[in-house]
């Protein structure tokens, strides 16, 4: 079986979507659970994924490609996973401030945190302070995710952490933030809890916050 | 092709020293290589400076324009910014740039109206970045009619249909160069002009990709770049480019350029 995990993960990195569904429907044929073959399969194959884009031998299409094998195989998995399978290692709520539609970067956080496990709910771009807190009494996240790219709407970070204090829910999530302006003494400013320089740091800390 | 100089920007290291240490010299020099090497505007942008934009762009016109004879291209989404250096700029400039946005169109729309200024106008709004050909008409066409509206000519109204990077979907490219063909068949008398350098962006050999796109948008269109006009395989691409497009009567640009040895690189 493990052999059939490795070729997994070694597929799903070549972006061969049918082969890595084939893979995950053969190890389901000779009995693996589905949370193994996420785990020792596809997830072990994303987090490869995740080093080499930062070490810049991987570029954003082939990322691209990836996270469709993974999702791809999810949809055979997804089935089979019991409940508290499913729901992963957390949840997850990401969102680009108000004002800044960047987005490229805060969908990567968003695939690489799915490859690793987390349930991730994406508000989009240009996102209010007041539908950040929305969001937060609605889905319940366990972290909170906040993307800017301008230093126009760094602000909008600290305003969002604020408006969550007036809300009275601050505490009743973990706050990450990124984006190319942002730093960890910036975030250790406006009151977050992490802040996640690229993708797969992203995913590392995520991880320390709910562990 | 109107070329638009990109170098004097204050996201590139050196540029922001300069502009920091106010090192005149340093400027002059980058402004002067690209009027020589054929940029009809020089591009100042000063944004990552919170707080000093309008003080240091307002330096940095008046420091191009003692060095050179050409117009700036003044590069801020912030109207007060633009004002403090319109107000010290000699001769017609360009503006880089008014969008959908509510805010940035609301503040500036009123410093561009009735004016001779040239204008860009960047397909962007508060719903989002376009993706599509129908996302870039819909943003172009309230744009360019209420620039019109406001006593704009439409010579002066370069309408920029915004690159987004091919890396993040395969149709960016194609869905931004029919836009151009789109917006200079549908608004006559209108041009397009814009930075093109993010279509390569999250790719590898970036150089390659910017000048085969080129290419492609001159092909359907495309009349101004804000590029680095020292990128000699750019510009060599560029004028043979426009040759073969039909916009080079007699092929003597490109003439000029080859008895120029702008063709050795
Ligand atoms: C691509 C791009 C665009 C595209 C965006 C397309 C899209 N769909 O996102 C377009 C062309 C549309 C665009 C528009 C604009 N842009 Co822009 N853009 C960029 C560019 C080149 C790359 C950004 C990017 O995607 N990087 C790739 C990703 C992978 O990296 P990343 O975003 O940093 O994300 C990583 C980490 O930061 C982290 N991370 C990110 N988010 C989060 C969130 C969490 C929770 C965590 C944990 C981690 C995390 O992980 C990510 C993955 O590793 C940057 C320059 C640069 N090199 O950064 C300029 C840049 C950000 N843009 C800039 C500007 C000025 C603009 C405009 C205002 C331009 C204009 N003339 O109007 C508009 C603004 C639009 C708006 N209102 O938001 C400036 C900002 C300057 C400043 N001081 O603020 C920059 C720096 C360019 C420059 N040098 O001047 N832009």
């Amino acid at each position: 079986m493990e052999e059939l995990f490795e070729k997994m993960a070694e597929v799903l990195i070549a972006g061969k979507e049918a082969e890595v569904k084939s893979l995950a429907q053969e190890a389901l044929d000779k009995g693996a659970a589905a949370r193994d073959i996420l785990d020792k399969g596809l997830l072990a194959g994303m987090d490869v994924v995740g080093q080499r884009f930062k070490a810049g031998d991987l570029f954003i299409p082939e990322v691209l490609l990836c996270a469709r094998c993974m999702h791809g195989a999810m949809d055979i998995l997804k089935p089979l996973l019991s409940e508290a399978d499913a729901a992963g290692v957390g949840t997850y709520l990401i969102g680009t401030v108000e004002g800044d539609l960047h987005d490229i970067g805060k969908n990567l956080v968003s695939m690489m945190l799915e490859g690793a496990g987390f349930q991730v709910i994406d508000l989009g771009t240009n996102i209010t302070a007041q539908q950040f807190v929305e969001a937060v009494k609605e889905h319940k996240p366990d972290i909170l995710g906040l993307s800017a790219l301008l230093t126009t709407t760094m602000p909008r970070m600290e305003e969002t952490i604020q408006a969550l204090k007036e809300a009275g829910i601050r505490d009743q999530v973990k706050i990450m933030a990124g984006g190319a302006p942002v730093t960890q003494d910036f975030i250790e400013k406006i009151g977050g809890d992490a802040y996640g320089a690229n993708a797969a740091s992203a995913v590392d800390k995520a991880k320390e916050l709910v562990a | 092709m109107l070329i638009v100089g990109e170098l004097i920007n204050a996201s590139r290291k050196a540029i922001a020293t300069a502009i920091e240490a106010q090192d005149q010299n340093e400027i002059q020099q980058v402004a002067r290589d690209q009027v020589e090497a054929g940029a009809n505007y020089i591009d100042v942008n000063a944004g990552v400076f919170v707080g000093k934009e309008p003080e240091y762009l307002e330096w940095l016109v008046k420091t191009v324009q003692s060095a050179v004879e050409g117009l700036c291209c003044i590069d801020s989404p912030d109207p007060k910014a633009i004002e403090t250096a319109l107000a010290v700029h000699k001769g017609t400039a360009m503006i880089n740039s008014i969008s959908l946005e509510k805010d940035r169109y609301e503040s500036l729309l009123p410093v561009v109206a009735g004016t001779d200024l040239k204008v860009v106008a960047l397909c962007m709004s508060d719903e989002g970045m376009p993706e599509t050909t129908d996302d870039r008409m819909a943003i172009a066409d309230k744009l360019v009619n209420s620039l019109l509206q406001k006593n704009v000519a439409i010579d002066n109204i370069y309408v920029d249909p915004l690159v987004q990077p091919v890396s993040t979907n395969i149709q960016f490219g194609v869905e931004f160069v029919n836009a151009i063909e789109k917006i200079m068949t549908t608004f006559k008398g209108v041009h397009t002009l814009c930075g093109l350098s993010n279509i390569s962006f999250g790719l590898p050999n970036r150089k390659f990709i910017n000048q085969t796109f080129m290419s492609m948008a001159i092909a359907k269109g495309l009349d101004g770049a804000i590029i680095n006009p020292l990128d000699k395989k750019m510009m060599a691409n560029i004028i043979t480019a426009e040759a073969l497009a039909g916009k080079d009567e007699y092929c003597a640009e490109y003439l000029k350029a080859y008895r120029a040895n702008l063709f050795e690189f």
